[in-house]
């Protein structure tokens, strides 16, 4: 029901291939076999737009600082971003995300991320090893 | 136990790996087509009226899932600030955690700025969480409230949609409530008037339809405080346990009785480092 709806007025994203290794092709290795059905459209009408919002919100507000206050203003704003998202604990353990958080205002607002689905208890752990080194692309 | 295939860590917030299955399920093959338990929805009448001193909120306290009544007693005026309360209509669930959601949100900006919050901030926050969401998180609220400009009644779609009136009716009894509302109400009412107003456009509510019933709440908000009446009138069919069910100590009888004793053989103490000790 929900492909019927998504079929009629949807345009086919290249990126949404849940199964996507690092070249971008299918990764029968690590993720197992898929369909083409999966690759074409999300499942649910919600699930494309939920994995992009950051961006997209930070794309608009962005580009709207850009526009009232010159180029110069998300330049700076992206730099300090980028500098704080690489304050990160290794790849397996749950990292705060403090600076990001405080630089973006989300730290004084609760939203559904905080509540549902909390990393910190998920039932699932990976390999310390292979989380790392698939990390830093040698894997 | 660590899994050698989670590469990534999880994402938080909703997660949808399970849609692909469910669709699978529901549109499987014909003879096995398996339908999806419906949510508990709140199958209700509330309505909201602004009168001389503030904004009174009623609500029917009913809660169905399908053809049965889940809960006769269900509290539907939610708090979400001291100066703010809000009705829910719609899936049960949402309308709770999206007003707990709301509340908290609201509590962080009033330790943070030392203000008590805005009705209009409240509308605000609620419209961008439910359009984020495109009308998935059934809820359909009415907020009321009294701040420093005044009192204020808003109603909050499932899809984002805000409204502002002087009186207002959600939920699936809405049409008989507003039939009464429209008849009988008239600016700048005293509470009394303002009172028996809404709980007869609740009663309307009640009567003629069917996923309303039971007793009717009524929630008063002025500058001065908050009066919550719960309940303000209780239904004439109130089902009274006929029988009492307990068991008196010693109706079953005991046939056997053995007493092991356990015997103390050994006893030692482990001195441990813990992270609270100095």
């Amino acid at each position: 029901m929900f492909l019927k709806y998504c079929l009629k007025d949807s345009v086919p994203v290249t990126g949404l291939c849940p199964q996507a290794g690092s070249y971008g092709v299918q990764d029968s290795l690590r993720r197992g076999f898929s369909s083409v059905k999966n690759e074409l459209l999300p499942s649910h009408p919600l699930e494309l737009s939920e994995k992009n919002f950051q961006l997209n919100q930070d794309k608009m507000n962005f580009n709207t600082l850009r526009n009232i206050q010159g180029l110069h203003a998300p330049l700076k704003l992206q730099m300090e971003y980028r500098a704080a998202r690489q304050i990160q604990r290794l790849p397996f353990l749950p990292s705060s995300n403090l600076a990001l958080d405080t630089l973006r205002g989300s730290d004084d607002s609760i939203g559904f991320e905080d509540i549902l689905n909390d990393p910190v208890q998920s039932e699932m752990m990976g390999d310390p090893h292979i989380m790392t080194e698939y990390k830093l692309g040698v894997l | 136990m660590a899994l050698s295939n989670v590469l990534e860590p999880a994402v938080s917030g909703f997660n949808f790996e399970n849609s692909t299955r469910n669709i699978v399920l529901e549109n499987g093959s014909e003879e096995g087509k398996i339908k999806a338990p419906k949510p508990m929805k709140t199958g209700t009448t509330i309505a909201g009226v602004v009168y001389k001193d503030g904004v009174v909120l009623g609500a029917d306290t009913r809660a169905t899932s399908e053809e049965v009544v889940a809960d006769k007693m269900c509290a539907k005026i939610h708090y979400i600030a001291p100066n703010i309360y809000c009705c829910g209509a719609g899936t049960a669930a949402d309308t709770e955690k999206t007003t707990d959601m709301l509340s908290s949100n609201l509590t962080i900006f009033s330790m943070n700025s030392g203000r008590n919050p805005r009705v209009v901030m409240a509308v605000n926050i609620l419209q961008d969480m439910l359009f984020r969401y495109r009308g998935m998180i059934g809820a359909h609220l009415i907020l009321g409230g009294v701040d420093c400009t005044g009192s204020h009644l808003y109603t909050v779609g499932p899809y984002g949609s805000m409204d502002k009136v002087p009186y207002l009716a959600m939920g699936s009894g809405k049409l008989p409530a507003l039939g009464i509302l429209e008849d009988r109400f008239k600016g700048n009412m005293d509470l009394e008037e303002a009172k028996a107003l809404v709980s007869d456009a609740i009663h309307a509510g009640i009567m003629s339809d069917l996923g309303s019933g039971n007793n009717i709440d009524l929630c008063v908000i002025t500058k001065e405080g908050v009066d919550y009446i719960r309940p303000h009138r209780e239904s004439l069919y109130n089902y009274k346990r006929q029988a009492k069910y307990k068991y008196k100590p010693g109706t079953t009888p005991v046939l056997t009785k053995t007493v092991n004793q356990l015997e103390l053989v050994h006893e030692t103490v482990q001195m441990m480092e813990t992270a609270g000790s100095s």
